[in-house]
């Protein structure tokens, strides 16, 4: 999806110890934190970069409602409705045996829709091909991405990150979105002209 | 903010060695670049053998009918449904530890937990092969599903345990299935970015859905486990619960009772953590990851195995109770002749189960034999074996005879193809898992990177250090600042 090509400041740690303080002081100066790409989950990275918390669990809930609905509505329209079964002179509204298929369905659609929207939101499918700014980013290095615009002095960027403690700086110009594409192949962008055969 | 948190160090490490971040990747993702070994090939051949012998024992029952197993008309649930509910129980593992544990902030978890969950799967597939199979004319197999039809439309009935089954077994595998792949993305991603190959470049890439590591995407991928987390602890619960019912509805002496819920679900932890020990015991030591699973993970699941074992064994006791004290004769007379009597045809078993299953765990009361890696591996294979014949004990010896002894069942034996059947389970699982500990990565790479700094052996050292130096200022700073 499109992005656009922009321009980042990119700089590596070696240690979350050394990237809160560092966070905490590029944001202070102003600069623009992209995002910052890390082997495991953080604790409290979210927030230190400014992060809103993330609001998945609703939709979950959501997807469970609407599961525990079509389940209550579907069984009690088929067995009251549709086709009144007579089993054993019970009534054919038996709410009690219900109770097992409602709860499944609900844990199924809040499962599959969560992971769905997780996806989507994340914009994660197979062939999906995104810019990777450090390979070892999913490893041992906590990845700061800093955007620039036309007025950032990026040798200024790079040693003020340098200074925080980052191990390895540099620049990149980098698609934000992501592409259809294989990660055994070079990266085309989807903007470059496609040869015709 | 103090970020190396404190964790008491009287608490075993559950990173032994000195590792960081890059050691982990290195020691947990090497397996996956390397050339399996000899034993690998052999073991995957096996697999393969017995799995086309399943396939044989399927195709002759499908071709020749049900009559190619020795069911008959009173044992119309033999080996088949035992195999069943021995699989599902062994399916419940791993949504267990990475559920129930991941709630209960279990550390130790981190360490089996990916392994565990890729049995859970495997072990449903399995488990979902004899009630399809069973079903005779498999070719009619959809009718279990409610959609509208020419029928009449006739629905399935919503009112019966065995449908809630179909809902129970097909969601449990779905959730399982996500739970274990959402939280793949993020090693795969690691296997991706390390890949020198072209195959694997492709493969893990693929694989991974484009994983970056964003802070972004860690946060929702820390909010999507947890609460897949909270819907998989009723969902496992409710899985076994709802097999028991399949039992526990009828009105069969030996079935007819209310205890089977609760009884059903510890066995199926009993059986599910046996069943973890014996395939981590052989994967810790082939991929060398003694490091990561250490025996102080291998004594906090025999802590969980004399805990279910003996809550199954206060569960067979107290239905042994009821039966006499419920004072129905039926009910009585299959507990007390079909089971409990060591010279009636099945009584074997019982006490074979009992053995199994009630005695031979208490050894795990003793912490020396808790932390012994053979006695635990033997161990797992009882407890194994055990769990088997408490299923079959239940099916069996419920219904060879009942009410009405004119048509109660000569001795039933399994047929050849009701046993090459349960063997082509084993290996169709083991042909999975094969596949699994050699392309996956077994261990949560990512999960144990977050508990290095809290749980690992190095920066445990390095934290009894600061804490011997300067006490009050370790309290001070750590200690007084962490409430």
């Amino acid at each position: 999806m499109a992005g656009g090509i922009k321009k980042f400041v990119v700089g590596c740690f070696d240690d979350e110890k050394v990237l809160f303080p560092a966070v905490k002081n590029v944001r202070k100066a102003g600069y623009k934190i992209h995002d910052v790409y890390t082997p495991f989950p953080v604790h409290g990275l979210d927030h230190a970069i400014g992060m809103r918390e993330t609001s998945i669990h609703t939709a979950g809930f959501i997807y469970a409602i609407t599961g525990t609905t079509t389940a209550l509505t579907s069984i009690s329209w088929i067995f009251t409705k549709d086709w009144p079964l007579n089993i054993g002179g019970k009534p054919h509204f038996a709410l009690p045996a219900w109770i097992p298929i409602t709860f499944e369905l609900t844990v199924l659609f809040s499962a599959i829709g969560m992971v769905l929207t997780f996806c989507y939101l994340c914009q994660m499918a197979p062939f999906v091909k995104k810019h990777h700014f450090h390979p070892r980013a999913t490893d041992d290095l906590f990845v700061m991405a800093i955007e620039c615009t036309d007025k950032t002095n990026d040798a200024e960027v790079q040693a003020f990150l340098t200074q925080a403690g980052a191990s390895e700086v540099n620049v990149q110009h980098a698609e934000t979105g992501w592409w259809i594409g294989r990660y055994d192949r070079e990266q085309k962008l989807y903007k470059e002209p496609k040869a015709i055969n | 903010m103090s970020l190396l948190k404190y964790e008491s160090q009287l608490r075993e490490p559950l990173v032994d060695g000195n590792k960081d971040y890059h050691q982990i990747t290195e020691d947990i993702i090497r397996p996956i670049e390397m050339k399996p070994s000899r034993l690998w090939y052999i073991g995957f051949v096996i697999s393969i053998c017995l799995l086309l012998f399943g396939v044989y024992s399927v195709y002759r029952e499908v071709t020749y009918g049900i009559g190619q197993w020795n069911l008959n008309k009173t044992i119309g649930w033999g080996w088949d449904i035992t195999n069943f509910v021995w699989w599902i129980g062994i399916g419940h593992a791993g949504t267990l530890i990475s559920a129930i544990l991941l709630l209960f902030r279990q550390g130790w978890r981190t360490g089996v937990n990916r392994a565990a969950e890729a049995m859970t799967i495997f072990a449903v597939i399995c488990a979902g092969q004899f009630p399809i199979w069973h079903m005779g004319r498999v070719w009619m197999a959809f009718f279990v599903m409610p959609y509208p039809n020419s029928r009449g439309p006739l629905w399935v009935n919503f009112n019966s345990p065995l449908l809630w089954d179909v809902f129970a077994i097909s969601t449990y595998f779905t959730v399982s299935l996500l739970f274990w792949y959402s939280g793949l993305l993020p090693d795969l991603a690691t296997v991706r970015d390390r890949a020198k190959t072209k195959f694997r470049k492709m493969f893990y890439g693929v694989a991974s859905f484009g994983w970056s590591g964003s802070t972004k995407h860690w946060q929702r991928h820390e909010s999507l486990s947890l609460v897949l987390a909270g819907l998989s602890t009723p969902l496992v619960l409710s899985v076994h619960t709802i097999v028991s019912f399949d039992f526990a509805t009828s009105i069969v002496p030996g079935w007819h009772t209310t205890i089977f819920p609760p009884y059903f679900v510890a066995g199926a932890i009993f059986s599910g953590f046996a069943m973890v020990q014996t395939l981590m015991i052989v994967v810790r030591k082939v991929l060398n990851l003694q490091d990561y699973i250490t025996v102080g993970h291998i004594e906090a699941m025999n802590k969980i195995i004399v805990l279910t074992g003996s809550i199954v064994g206060c569960a067979y006791l107290t239905e042994l109770f009821i039966a006499w004290y419920g004072q129905n004769p039926y009910e009585w007379y299959a507990f007390s002749q079909n089971r409990a009597n060591l010279f009636s045809p099945y009584g074997w078993s019982y006490w074979l189960m009992m053995f199994c299953n009630v005695v031979s765990p208490q050894l795990f009361w003793s912490r020396k034999l808790r932390r012994n890696i053979t006695v635990t591996f033997f161990m797992s294979i009882i407890v194994n074996i055990g769990m088997w014949y408490e299923r079959f004990v239940i099916i069996v010896t419920s219904v060879y005879r009942d009410y009405l002894p004119s048509s109660w069942s000569t001795y039933y034996s399994p047929s050849i193809y009701e046993i090459g059947f349960y063997l082509g389970t084993f290996g169709l699982f083991f042909f999975c898992f094969f596949l699994f500990a050699k392309y996956f990565p077994v261990i949560a790479v990512a999960e144990i990177k977050a508990i290095l700094k809290t749980s690992g052996e190095n920066y445990k050292v390095k934290m009894t250090d600061i804490e011997k130096a300067d006490a009050e200022k370790f309290y001070i700073e750590e200690v007084e600042h962490a409430h």
